[in-house]
């Protein structure tokens, strides 16, 4: 909790607005409250078309637990879930399915693609008549997760990602406040 | 039975046929027309009860397309396979095989989809996956401008 300064960041680690100006202690606060709240529980919704479901399934299990960090509730109805994993390849059969779980979810809601094939169509990219070559073209997505399929620790990296991308979201803004641009991490050597 | 007694079974029973040893199943081509009588028989033989149809496709030759059969015999436990060529790429017609092995229905439905066979008396001979007025993608001449990344 608190807010996010440079200093709480390895070198290595992902760049991020690490500072901004304006912004009362309380709301910032209460953005923190929110934000860690959200990220430490994202129920993902069991969307698995293809091979990718099999990672989808080996992150719930107990070698690679998914359910220390909060997401093993997965929910089947769209209604009660945060994030939707899209493991698997989208057909244009299945593209309006998704483009309809989607809408259903209530916000805030979260997309990550898993896997080449909804990041670009991956090995269906060419000389294919039914795949849809990315699943940005059917939903925003958040974060890609590349692989084929990826493997079970990728996974679980690509969904600490999107922990972090959700910790800098600002839900309570004032309206006047001036933010800073995000400035890239630089070595502090 | 072993490939080579099936071999000259096959050949005793059907002269018009085709037999030849495959690399793996004794693989015999029949005519167009005889198809569902050798099916027939081939179902209801003693020596070779083969009552379980494994697998149904078809092949896209620059000539015709045929339609291979996978068959195997849960009693003697030998697998055979059968292979059919029909008269033209343009209108391929073959008899269902669906009296014999119920399980053809679906399988032929799909090459039917996919590849533009048409079988007669066929009893619900329509598309499986595929909406009604697309083209037979599993054709090698298949060409679709917006779908396609040819490469």
């Amino acid at each position: 909790m608190g807010i996010m300064y440079k200093h709480n960041y390895k070198e290595n680690d992902y760049p991020v607005i690490a500072e901004y100006e304006g912004g009362s202690i309380l709301l910032t606060s209460l953005d923190a409250i929110a934000n860690w709240a959200r990220s430490n529980s994202p129920w993902p919704l069991t969307f698995g078309t293809r091979c990718c479901a099999m990672e989808l399934m080996a992150i719930g299990e107990p070698h690679y637990d998914f359910a220390r960090f909060g997401f093993e509730v997965a929910r089947a109805s769209p209604r009660q879930a945060d994030m939707i994993l899209i493991c698997g390849t989208i057909n244009y059969k299945m593209a309006p399915v998704l483009k309809r779980l989607y809408d259903q979810m209530p916000d805030p809601k979260y997309v990550i693609a898993v896997g080449s094939c909804t990041i670009s169509g991956g090995p269906f990219f060419y000389n294919s008549y039914a795949v849809v070559r990315g699943a940005d073209h059917v939903i925003p997505v958040d974060v890609y997760v590349p692989g084929c399929p990826p493997r079970p620790e990728a996974l679980l990296f690509g969904i600490f990602q999107l922990q972090k991308k959700i910790m800098r979201e600002r839900n309570f803004k004032k309206k006047n406040i001036k933010y800073t641009e995000a400035k890239p991490i630089v070595n502090k050597k | 039975m072993t490939n080579e007694e099936l071999k000259e079974y096959l050949t005793g029973q059907f002269p018009e046929a085709n037999v030849v040893q495959g690399p793996q199943f004794v693989e015999m081509t029949v005519s167009a027309e005889t198809l569902l009588a050798t099916a027939g028989k081939l179902k209801n033989a003693k020596e070779t009860s083969f009552d379980y149809l494994m697998n149904l496709t078809g092949i896209d030759y620059p000539d015709c397309i045929s339609v291979v059969y996978h068959l195997e015999s849960t009693r003697l436990h030998q697998v055979m396979v059968l292979k059919v060529k029909t008269a033209n790429r343009e209108e391929p017609v073959l008899d269902t095989v669906t009296p014999v092995w119920r399980t053809a229905k679906y399988h032929e439905r799909e090459v039917f989809d996919l590849l533009g066979v048409k079988f007669n008396n066929h009893t619900d001979l329509r598309r499986l996956f595929l909406e009604d007025d697309w083209g037979y993608p599993l054709r090698k001449d298949y060409v679709d401008e917006v779908r396609i990344i040819s490469r």
